[in-house]
C-alpha cells in the first residue's frame, strides 16, 4: 500500500501539522498526570556538626513581687502612692482605718492609770497594817510578861494575841491588794501596747524597696484579711517564665545562656542565662519550664509581656547529617531516600540532635556523600519514576 | 489501491484539520469536566493520605473531625497510645479560615499537628521547598498553592508566623490549601479569642456576682484563667502497628476509650458519600449531559461532512465505485476525525488543566476511556453518514 500524500504537497503540510499534533500528545501523555515522573531535588549527606538549640516562649515575671495589704479585714483610708512610683523600705503605702483603735488604746490607758491609783492605796494600806502589826506585837509581849508575874488575867493574854493575828491578816490582804492591783496594770499596759500594734498594723509600709505595679483599690474599699492592696516588685530581679516542649527540652540546664527576643521589640535580641529549671513541668501541656534572668540596658519591659527564649546548646561532635524535609516515615520507620543506582531506596536511619535551621544529625543509617532525596513534589514510594531538578516547584 | 478517504482529506485538508480541531477543543472540555470530577474526589482522598492515619478518634457520636466539628481533650491521646496495636497517636487541629496574602485573601485550612518527632501522623508528608518546623512555636509550613513563598510572613489571628517550607497537594476537602502550625500554636488560632472578647468577657465575670463575690477576689481571677485556657483538639490521629487490625483496634478504642473511632474505609466513605456528594453528584451530572451533547455533535458534524459531499459520492457511483468502497472511506474518516480530536482534546485537557482553581485530574484510565467513546461515537456516527450516502441516486451527479 503506498502512502497517499507521499508525492504531493498538500501530503507535507498535513504532515507538517499531524506530525507535531502527535509528538504534543505523546509528551503531555507521559509528562503529566499521574504518568510522569515525580520532580524531586536531591541533597548530599553532609559532615556537620549539630548545635542543637531550644526554642521556648514565655512571659516577662518580675522575680520578687509583694501583694501589701492588711491581716484583717477593713476599709481602706489612704493609699498613699501609685502604680509607676518608686518604694523604699518600711515607706507607708496605705492606711486601713483604725475605727475606734484609738478610743481603746485610751480606754486601755485610762484602765491601766486606774490600776496604778489602787495599788498606791494598796501601798498605803499595807503601810498601815504594817504598823498595826507591829503594835499588836509590843502589846502582846507587854501582855506576856504582865502574865508572868501575874498582873493579868489569862483572857487579857488571849485578847492580845487575837489582836496580833488580826493586825497580821490585815497585812497580807493589803499586799494582795497590791499584787492585785499591779497585776491589773501589767495587764491593761499590754492589752494597750496590744492595741498600739494593731494601730500600726493598720499602716500598710513597704516590706522592700521597688516600684509599685498594682493599686488594686481605692481609699473608701473595704478589703478581707490577706487581700492585696498594693503589688511591688523588684525592678532589678527579672525573669522569664519560659515554656519549652518537652519533646526538645533535653539538655536544659541553669546557667546556659540565652538569647531573648520581647514581642515589644522582636529584632533585638536580649542575653540571658537560664536561672533554673523548674523540677515541676506541666503534665498537662507537656512542656518543660524553666526561668531565664535577663537585664535591659535601659528601661524595664513590661511585666506579662511575651518573649522568645532560644538556648543554644553546645555543639556535637561532627557526624554525618541532612536536612529534615529529608526525614520521612514509611510503614512506620524514620528513613530517607536515597538515590543507589538510578533508583529509589528507603534506608532506615537514626536520627539525634536537630538545630534551628532544620539540619538533623544521623547516627546511623547513611554514610557521608551519599545522594539523598531532599524535596519531592509528591509523596514517594520505592517504584516512583523521578526526575531530578534543580529546585521546586 | 487509492485511498479514497486519504485523498478525499487532502482535497480539504485544511477543512478537515480545524474541524477535528473544534472537534478536539470539545472533547477536551469533556476530559476537563471528567478531571474535575476526579480531582473533587481525589483532594477528599489526599486529605486522609496527607494524614497518614489508620484511625481517627474523634469526639463521641460525630462525624468528625472533616465533616463535623469535634473537640475533644488533647490528653485523650494518651491513653490510646497505650493500647495494643497502637503505634502511634497525635493530636490534630483543623480549622478552615482567611488570611491575608499580600492585598488578598486566601481561604487555607490550618492544620496544627506534633512537631516534637518527624513522621508523626498528620504532619506534611513531603515537601517542595525549605524545611519541617522545627521551632514549638511561630513556624508554618505552606501549600503551595496558597501563594505563600519561603521566608513569609503570616498572620493568623494575633500571631506571625514564618513560612520555613513548602508542600503540594495538601489541601482540605474542599481544595482550600492546608496551612501547618505547631499544635500549641493552632490551638491558639482556633480557641483563643480576641483581645476585646477577652476584655469583654472578663468584666462579664466581674459584674457577675457569682463568679466575683465580695470578700473573695481570687475567685473571679480563677474563672477568668479557665475561661481563657484552652487545650482540645478536633481529633486524634492514630498510626497502627503492622501487625495489628484496623477494626479490631477501632473496637478496643470504642468500647474502652467511649469516643467514635473511624477507619481509613470509613472516613473516606463519610467525605466521599456523604461530605463532598452533592457537589461530585452535581458535575458527575454535568459530565454525562457534556458528553451526551459532544457525542451528538461529532456525528452532526460527520453527518453534515458527508453530505455536503454528496455529489462527489453519486459521481464516484456513477463511475461504478462499490458500496463497500465509499462506506470505508465516509467510516476512515469519521475515525480520522475522530483522532484528531482526541489527540487535540487530550492536549488541550492536559495544558489546561493547571489553571484551574481547583485540582483536575486527567486519570490515562479516563483518557483511554474516552479514546473508544470518541471511536464509537464516531462509528456510530458514520453509520448514518453511510446510509444517506448510499441511498444517493447516482443520477444526482449529473442532474439535481
Amino acid at each position: 500500500m503506498t502512502l497517499p500524500f507521499t508525492t504531493s504537497r498538500r501530503g507535507w503540510l498535513l504532515l507538517a501539522v499531524l506530525l507535531p499534533l502527535l509528538l504534543l500528545f505523546a509528551w503531555v501523555a507521559l509528562r503529566s498526570g499521574p504518568l510522569a515522573p515525580v520532580n524531586v531535588t536531591v541533597v548530599q549527606v553532609e559532615d556537620r556538626a549539630i548545635s542543637p538549640a531550644l526554642f521556648g516562649i514565655g512571659t516577662v515575671e518580675a522575680r520578687y513581687t509583694q501583694k501589701v495589704g492588711p491581716t484583717a479585714a477593713g476599709r481602706v483610708s489612704m493609699v498613699a502612692v501609685d502604680v509607676g512610683d518608686t518604694v523604699k523600705e518600711g515607706q507607708l503605702i496605705a492606711q486601713i482605718d483604725p475605727i475606734d483603735l484609738d478610743q481603746r488604746i485610751d480606754a486601755a490607758a485610762g484602765g491601766s492609770a486606774r490600776s496604778a491609783a489602787l495599788e498606791q492605796a494598796a501601798v498605803a494600806q499595807i503601810a498601815d497594817a504594817t504598823a498595826r502589826v507591829a503594835l499588836a506585837q509590843s502589846q502582846a509581849a507587854r501582855t506576856e510578861k504582865l502574865k508572868e508575874g501575874g498582873w493579868v488575867t489569862d483572857a487579857m493574854v488571849d485578847q492580845r494575841r487575837q489582836e496580833l493575828a488580826g493586825a497580821r491578816a490585815s497585812l497580807a490582804a493589803a499586799q494582795a491588794n497590791r499584787n492585785a492591783a499591779g497585776q491589773d496594770r501589767g495587764r491593761l499596759g499590754a492589752e494597750r501596747a496590744a492595741l498600739v500594734q494593731q494601730k500600726a498594723n493598720l499602716r500598710l509600709v513597704a516590706p522592700h524597696a521597688g516600684l509599685v505595679v498594682r493599686r488594686a483599690v481605692e481609699p473608701g474599699t473595704t478589703v478581707v484579711a490577706g487581700q492585696a492592696v498594693i503589688e511591688i516588685i523588684d525592678p532589678s530581679q527579672l525573669w522569664i517564665n519560659v515554656r519549652f516542649d518537652q519533646t526538645q527540652s533535653a539538655g536544659l540546664a541553669a546557667g546556659l545562656p540565652v538569647r531573648i527576643a520581647l514581642r515589644s521589640r522582636p529584632e533585638s535580641q536580649v542575653a540571658g542565662t537560664i536561672e533554673r529549671v523548674e523540677p515541676m513541668a506541666d503534665a498537662l501541656t507537656e512542656e518543660v519550664l524553666a526561668k531565664a534572668l535577663f537585664s535591659l540596658a535601659e528601661g524595664i519591659p513590661s511585666i506579662g509581656e511575651l518573649a522568645e527564649v532560644t538556648v543554644a546548646l553546645p555543639a556535637r561532635a561532627r557526624t554525618p547529617a541532612i536536612p529534615n524535609a529529608a526525614v520521612h516515615r514509611v510503614d512506620g520507620q524514620v528513613g530517607v531516600w536515597v538515590i543507589r543506582g538510578g533508583d529509589l531506596d528507603f534506608v532506615k536511619v537514626k536520627i539525634g540532635a536537630q538545630n534551628l535551621d532544620g539540619w538533623v544529625q544521623i547516627l546511623d543509617g547513611l554514610k557521608t556523600g551519599e545522594q539523598i532525596i531532599l524535596h519531592s513534589a509528591k509523596a514517594l514510594s520505592a517504584n516512583s519514576r523521578f526526575s531530578i531538578v534543580k529546585s521546586l516547584p | 489501491m487509492i485511498s479514497l478517504a486519504g485523498r478525499d482529506i487532502l482535497h480539504g485538508w485544511g477543512k478537515f484539520v480545524l474541524t477535528g480541531v473544534g472537534l478536539g477543543l470539545l472533547i477536551g472540555v469533556t476530559l476537563s469536566m471528567a478531571g474535575v470530577y476526579r480531582g473533587m474526589v481525589d483532594d477528599a482522598q489526599a486529605l486522609l493520605d496527607n494524614s497518614h492515619a489508620d484511625l481517627w478518634v474523634v469526639q463521641k457520636d460525630t462525624l468528625g473531625p472533616y465533616a463535623e466539628p469535634s473537640s475533644l481533650p488533647e490528653d485523650s491521646e494518651r491513653p490510646i497510645q497505650a493500647m495494643r496495636g497502637v503505634a502511634q497517636a497525635a493530636g490534630v487541629t483543623y480549622l478552615t479560615m482567611q488570611i491575608a496574602q499580600g492585598d488578598k485573601d486566601v481561604r487555607v485550612m490550618v492544620v496544627g499537628t506534633e512537631m516534637g518527632e518527624p513522621g508523626m501522623p498528620g504532619q506534611p508528608t513531603h515537601l517542595i521547598a525549605g524545611r519541617q518546623i522545627v521551632r514549638g512555636h511561630y513556624e508554618a509550613v505552606a501549600d503551595v498553592k496558597s501563594g505563600f513563598a519561603l521566608g513569609d510572613r503570616v498572620k493568623v489571628r494575633r500571631n506571625f508566623y514564618t513560612v520555613v517550607g513548602l508542600t503540594s497537594r495538601m489541601v482540605s476537602s474542599g481544595g482550600d490549601p492546608m496551612l501547618f502550625l505547631s499544635l500549641k500554636d493552632a490551638q491558639a488560632a482556633q480557641f483563643q479569642k480576641d483581645s476585646d472578647a477577652i476584655v469583654r468577657q472578663r468584666a462579664r465575670t466581674e459584674a457577675n456576682p457569682q463568679l466575683n463575690p465580695p470578700g473573695n477576689p481570687a475567685v473571679a481571677a480563677a474563672v477568668n484563667a479557665v475561661q481563657s485556657g484552652n487545650t482540645n483538639v478536633n481529633a486524634v490521629l492514630v498510626t497502627i502497628t503492622p501487625d495489628a487490625d484496623p477494626d479490631l483496634v477501632a473496637d478496643a478504642i470504642r468500647r474502652w476509650q467511649r469516643l467514635t473511632v473511624y477507619t481509613r474505609a470509613e472516613m473516606e466513605e463519610i467525605l466521599v458519600q456523604k461530605l463532598i456528594a452533592n457537589s461530585a453528584r452535581q458535575i458527575a451530572m454535568f459530565l454525562v449531559i457534556l458528553s451526551i451533547v459532544s457525542a451528538a455533535i461529532v456525528a452532526f458534524i460527520i453527518y453534515t461532512m458527508t453530505i455536503g459531499k454528496i455529489r462527489e459520492i453519486a459521481v464516484l457511483k456513477l463511475i461504478g465505485t462499490r458500496n463497500r468502497t465509499i462506506s470505508w472511506m465516509i467510516l476512515q474518516q469519521a475515525l480520522g476525525l475522530g483522532l484528531i480530536g482526541f489527540v487535540v482534546g487530550k492536549i488541550a485537557a492536559s495544558l489546561w488543566a493547571p489553571f484551574f482553581p481547583k485540582y483536575v485530574l486527567l486519570l490515562p484510565a479516563d483518557s483511554i476511556r474516552g479514546f473508544f467513546a470518541v471511536m464509537l461515537i464516531c462509528t456510530l456516527a458514520s453509520v448514518l453518514a453511510i446510509q444517506a450516502a448510499l441511498k444517493v441516486d447516482p443520477a444526482e451527479a449529473i442532474g439535481g
